[in-house]
Parts: C-alpha cells; sequence; structure tokens
C-alpha cells in the first residue's frame, strides 16, 4: 500500500482502463503491489491465517512463536486473522491473483478437504517452495509427504491437521457413535447438525455406507448424498454449519453434530460435557496447508517454514491449538512440558485410531457436478 | 471564475459531476460488468467466455423460483411486522415522550452500533430451545414440548423484523414529528374524534414516513441471507444464500449474477407498482 505505482504503470493502465473491464483492475492496482515474487530475503513477512490458529499470549497480547521468529531471524511479522472460511478467502484473492497481481501475502494457509487448495495449485496461482531454506522439512511426517493435490510437497507445507467425527452433548444424549444412529435415532431428530464441508459430512456418510471416500465414484457419491438428503427432509437433521455448531451443541439446542476435533477440545475446558469420538466405521483427517501466493516473498516464507518445523516451536503451536501436528518430535517435545496435552487422542491419535481415518478424494472436490448436488442438498 | 461567468450554464453539470463520477466508478461500472458477466457461459476451471448466454436467466428462475418467492413472501411480513411494532412506539416517543425523545431514539438506533452479525448471533440465544422464550412458550402451551423456534420459519422472520425495524422506525418517527400540533388542535376544534383525527391528520401525514421506512425495509430484507443462513435450515433459504452459494463456493459466476439481477428487476418492478399504487408524490414527501 505504501509504494505509489509508477508513471509508466499508471500511463500502461491508464489505456487499459479506457475499457470499463479493467476498471476493477485498475482499482486493485491502487493496492499496490510491493513485495513481488523475487528472492530477497524482506523485512516482513505477511502472513494470513485463521483465527485462534496460533499460540496467543493473552496477558502480553502477543504471539510468542512470531517473536521469537523475529528474533532470530529480524524478520517482522504482520499477521492477519482474516481467513474465516476457505471459499469466502477464496472468493477475495482470485481477482487479483488471476489477473497476475499479488495479494500483499506471503503465506496463506487453506483446507486440503475443500476444492480451493487444489484450485490455487492447478491455477499456477501458488509460487514453488525454496526447499534449500527449509532443512526442517525431513521432520514433516511420513503420512503428509505426498498428497494427491501436491505429491511432492513443492508447492504446500501442512500448517495443522485435524479429523471430522461426531461430537455429542453427555447431558442430552449417550454416545453417539455412529453415523446411522446420528441420521436415523428418533430421539435425536431435530437435534442434529451436519458440518457443509463436501469432504467432511458426504465423506462420513461414505465410510459408514462401507465405502471409500478416498476414491469416490458416481455411485458410492450418489448414495451418500442420498441418505442425507432423507436426513434433511425427514427433519432429522437441523441445519449445516460451518463451526457454529460449537454454541448450541454446548448450551443443549443440539444434541449431537459432525464436528472437527480440534474445537471440541478447546470447548472441554468450559463444558466438560462435551465428548468426541471418530465412528466406529472411520472418519476423516484433513489438512491445513501452507502455501505462499503468487507475488509473495518465496526465501522470506520458506524461512518461516523451516521455523515452525522445528519441533520445539512447533509444540508451543500445538499447546495453545490443540490441532494434530505434522511436524515429527512435537509429542516428544510436549511430554516434557504438557504431558496432559501429549497423552490426548484429538492431538496425538494413536497409531490405532489414525488407522481408521481416511483422506477425502481431492479429485471429487472439484467435481462440478458434485459440487451443485451438494449445493443443492445445503438448501441452494 | 471568468470561465463560469462565460458559460453559466455549465454551473449544475459541474456541481452534479461528483456526484456522477462517484455512482459511474462504483456502481454503473459493477453493475455493468455484473450484467456482463451474466451473460457468460463455461466453468471456473476453464474459464467463462462471453457469448449471450440468456439460458442463465431461464435456468435461474426455473431452478430457484421457490428462493425468490419465498425471499419477497419473508421481506413483506418482516416489513409489515416492523410497521406494526414501530409505528405506535415512535408515535409515542414523537407526541408523549417530551425531553426523553433524544434517550429514545437512541436506544432506538444503539442496535446498530453492534454489528449485524453480532445483532443475529445474539438470537440464537434468545430463541434457544432451552432459552426462556421457548420456555415460555411452551408453559402456555403454544409450543409443543418438542416445539423450537429456532430453524423455522418464524426465527427468520423475526431475525429480519428485528434486524430492520430501526430503518422503519426512523422515518416514520421523521414525518411524525414534523406534524403541526395545531392541524390536530384544528381537528378537533371541527369536532373530530381522536381516532378521527388520527385517521384522517395524523396518518396521511405520516404516509411518506410509512413509504420511505417500507422501502428501506423491504428493499434489503429481500436480498438478505444472514438470517436464513444462522436462524433457518435449509428449507428457509432465501435467494440471496442461494447467490452467495453461487459465488462463494460453486464459482458459478454468471448464474450468480444472472440471480442478482433478476432479484434487481422484481424489486425495481415492485417498487414502480408500488409507487404507482401510493401516488409519486408521497414518494418523495
Amino acid at each position: 500500500m505504501s509504494t505509489p505505482i509508477t508513471r509508466r504503470q499508471l500511463v500502461e493502465r491508464g489505456a487499459a482502463g479506457l475499457t470499463l473491464l479493467s476498471l476493477p483492475g485498475l482499482l486493485a492496482a491502487c493496492g499496490g503491489s510491493s513485495g513481488g515474487g523475487g528472492g530477497e530475503l524482506a523485512d516482513v513477512l505477511r502472513f494470513s491465517n485463521w483465527p485462534l490458529y496460533i499460540d496467543y499470549d493473552e496477558k502480553a497480547k502477543t504471539h510468542p512463536t512470531l517473536d521469537q521468529f523475529t528474533a532470530k531471524t529480524g524478520i517482522k511479522v504482520e499477521y492477519f486473522e482474516d481467513i474465516n472460511s476457505n471459499a469466502e478467502y477464496f472468493g477475495k484473492i482470485q481477482r487479483p491473483l488471476s489477473q497476475g497481481q499479488s495479494i500483499d501475502r506471503d503465506i496463506i494457509v487453506l483446507t486440503d478437504n475443500e476444492r480451493f487448495l487444489g484450485l490455487m495449485i492447478d491455477k499456477g496461482w501458488v509460487e514453488e517452495l525454496d526447499k534449500d531454506l527449509i532443512p526442517n522439512f525431513t521432520n514433516l511426517i511420513d503420512a503428509q509427504k505426498s498428497p494427491p493435490f501436491d505429491p511432492d510437497r513443492k508447492y504446500s507445507l501442512p500448517w495443522q491437521s485435524g479429523m471430522t467425527g461426531i461430537a455429542w452433548n453427555e447431558k442430552i444424549t449417550g454416545p453417539v457413535t455412529t453415523v446411522t444412529q446420528l441420521f436415523e435415532d428418533p430421539k435425536l431428530k431435530g437435534k442434529v447438525t451436519a458440518l457443509n464441508g463436501m469432504g467432511d459430512t458426504p465423506g462420513l456418510v461414505m465410510l459408514d455406507n462401507g465405502d471409500d471416500p478416498s476414491n469416490v465414484t458416481d455411485e458410492t457419491w450418489n448414495a451418500a448424498v442420498e441418505r442425507i438428503q432423507s436426513a434433511v427432509d425427514s427433519g432429522q437433521i437441523r441445519r449445516f454449519t460451518g463451526n457454529d455448531y460449537a454454541q448450541p451443541l454446548s448450551q443443549g439446542d443440539l444434541a449431537a453434530a459432525i464436528a472437527w476435533s480440534g474445537d471440541i477440545y478447546q470447548l472441554l475446558s468450559s463444558n466438560p460435557s462435551l465428548k468426541w469420538a471418530l465412528p466406529t466405521k472411520g472418519g476423516i483427517i484433513w489438512t491445513d496447508n501452507m502455501i505462499i501466493p503468487t507475488g509473495g516473498s518465496v526465501p522470506t516464507a520458506s524461512t518461516y517454514m523451516n521455523f515452525v518445523y522445528d519441533p520445539k516451536i512447533a509444540a508451543q503451536i500445538t499447546a495453545y491449538v490443540a490441532y494434530v501436528p505434522p511436524v515429527s518430535g512435537t509429542q516428544a517435545v510436549l511430554q516434557k512440558s504438557d504431558p496432559e496435552l501429549a497423552k490426548s487422542q484429538l492431538v496425538f491419535p494413536s497409531d490405532e485410531v489414525l488407522a481408521k481415518t481416511h483422506q477425502y478424494d481431492s479429485a471429487a472436490l472439484n467435481n462440478q457436478d458434485y459440487i451443485e448436488q451438494w449445493q443443492r442438498v445445503l438448501g441452494a | 471564475m471568468s470561465f463560469l461567468h462565460r458559460h453559466k450554464g455549465l454551473t449544475p453539470y459541474l456541481l452534479l459531476l461528483p456526484g456522477i463520477l462517484w455512482l459511474a466508478l462504483f456502481f454503473v461500472a459493477p453493475l455493468g460488468f455484473l450484467g456482463y458477466q451474466s451473460l457468460q457461459s463455461g466453468t471456473f476451471d476453464t474459464g467463462y467466455t462471453f457469448d449471450w448466454a440468456f439460458s442463465n436467466y431461464w435456468n435461474a428462475i426455473s431452478d430457484y423460483h421457490e428462493q425468490f418467492v419465498r425471499s419477497f413472501v419473508y421481506a413483506g411480513i418482516a416489513t409489515i411486522l416492523a410497521l406494526l411494532v414501530s409505528y405506535p412506539l415512535v408515535y409515542w416517543i414523537a407526541f408523549r415522550a417530551g425531553r426523553w425523545k433524544n434517550v429514545f431514539l437512541i436506544l432506538i438506533v444503539a442496535p446498530l452500533f453492534v454489528t449485524y452479525l453480532v445483532r443475529t448471533l445474539a438470537w440464537l440465544n434468545i430463541l434457544a430451545d432451552e432459552g426462556p422464550v421457548v420456555g415460555f412458550l411452551r408453559d402456555i402451551h403454544v409450543l409443543g414440548p418438542d416445539g423450537r423456534l429456532l430453524a423455522t420459519s418464524v426465527a427468520v422472520v423475526a431475525g429480519i423484523t428485528y434486524n430492520f425495524l430501526p430503518f422503519m422506525a426512523l422515518p416514520v418517527y421523521v414525518s411524525l414529528e414534523q406534524i403541526d400540533a395545531r392541524l390536530l388542535e384544528a381537528a378537533e376544534d371541527l369536532y373530530a374524534s381522536k381516532r378521527q383525527a388520527f385517521l384522517h391528520v395524523t396518518l396521511p401525514l405520516s404516509a411518506p414516513g410509512i413509504v420511505a421506512g417500507t422501502l428501506l425495509t423491504f428493499i434489503p430484507a429481500a436480498g438478505d441471507f444472514i438470517n436464513a443462513q444462522l436462524l433457518g435450515t435449509p428449507r428457509q433459504y432465501m435467494v440471496g444464500n442461494v447467490i452467495q452459494s453461487k459465488f462463494l463456493d460453486v464459482l458459478d459466476y454468471p448464474s450468480a449474477a444472472a440471480l442478482s439481477f433478476i432479484l434487481m428487476a422484481l424489486i425495481l418492478v415492485g417498487l414502480l407498482a408500488y409507487a404507482r399504487a401510493v401516488g409519486t408524490e408521497r414518494l418523495t414527501g
């Protein structure tokens, strides 16, 4: 924002700006395009993330690991908690990116069980990571080394992972551990919500149907959607949510909900009657990934990624966010500093639990027919 | 100065210039772009091309007429409710509140100091299944023991009514406040009863406020999607929810643009019919 556009740029854009269509482009250009995908380390790292998704010191009102990063490298961090939904954030950035403009961010974090992360990579709207600057890359856990949307991890690195399962409020109902129970038990009628993500709810239902959510076919997709639709029609499912199921579940308007592991861990401290479990037939595992959007500073972003892949740093973040860390060695560090957390199955799922989790098919996420059918189930 | 002296006729246009430029840049240009987009076809992956795809419009109407109808029904009910609630309220403030007028007006406007989203989220608590409102309605058997308000049309309409109430109340207040009290005295001198004085003097004089309030309430309410999303279920979704999902989730920009244009056109037609029915002089006061 501080860099005024040069006279030459202004003339060039002015000529283009004569046509009505590029007016939005001209306006966006006024936002400045500093930074640039260049090869030099910048003074400032511009980092967009989800709210409450990094360690935070309530008293000092600081993010300790970000301060440690600045102390170590001299790079200041502008930290933005401006991603509330993959779809909305993508909607905001897609226009400048499609016109080859920078969005003034060096790192953004998007989820792999929605279509937008894969879309960013397919469209070429990301910069390649500089692996030479990320020696800690070796700490990436094996399960995350080769995801379908980025098989060689050229463009993305995991930030945190989480599991999709079923949460219930013990004051209202006994354990709810299968999708069948959630969708069909008359005692839960109208007191159930499901997540609006395509990878979450259809994924869980496929597992319950005995199908494989990591390899979706028309047949398994239709079977899942029909089941969800009939649970909507019967009034069993009250509505579809993002993470706004948390409050009604906590206050007892809901008996049970399809829910994310980390949300429930964070709510447990204020409401011990909340329970969360992977359904007996399995659950979904998803990962939020850091990427460098076009125009972001590759060395600066890579330096930061290397920093958070140090298990000592990762452990500080995990201790606060309580999601599943992708950095091996994190549990060992936490066993000393926070043994309670190090034992939690929600944060460090055992191999037995992990064997029951499945990644959702990333190709199915971008299937236009599925997307439209799913939006219809959601009511729009 | 001398330039303006020589071209006196230009002055009004120069005065209009900032406003026209503003509207051209921030209203006409985006609207033109949206119109252009609504006639494109293709997908996000392959890119959209402009080919006069009027089918976007027909498809939007045939697929989503239900949500269009629902939007107008909800907005209509909410507008009427807002009028019924706010008219007696601001009448009392304008004629009876005396020196406390400003305090009460601030109380009406105060909710607007809080973001729209937070206000709507508050209704999640107010209407909660185990909350006081539902509890009371169950006690008096308006709701059955398992009855609820959240996730019903009632909750959505109530949310819309609440959120747009100030936009109804303020214009009505202004028109009531401007009424010359001597006219009411004159009516009484001519042996009008209180009721007749109200019907023949106060009500007609406050009509411009009612018309302005209805428009300010109905138009944004018809395009609202927050209330349906948070307080309703998929069965309560309005056309705003469809547009949001087309834009953000499906990435089908042409359909979203076509839906927006249809909504705009329907509102405009409704507006013209309304203006016809009440007479344009009432619209402008």
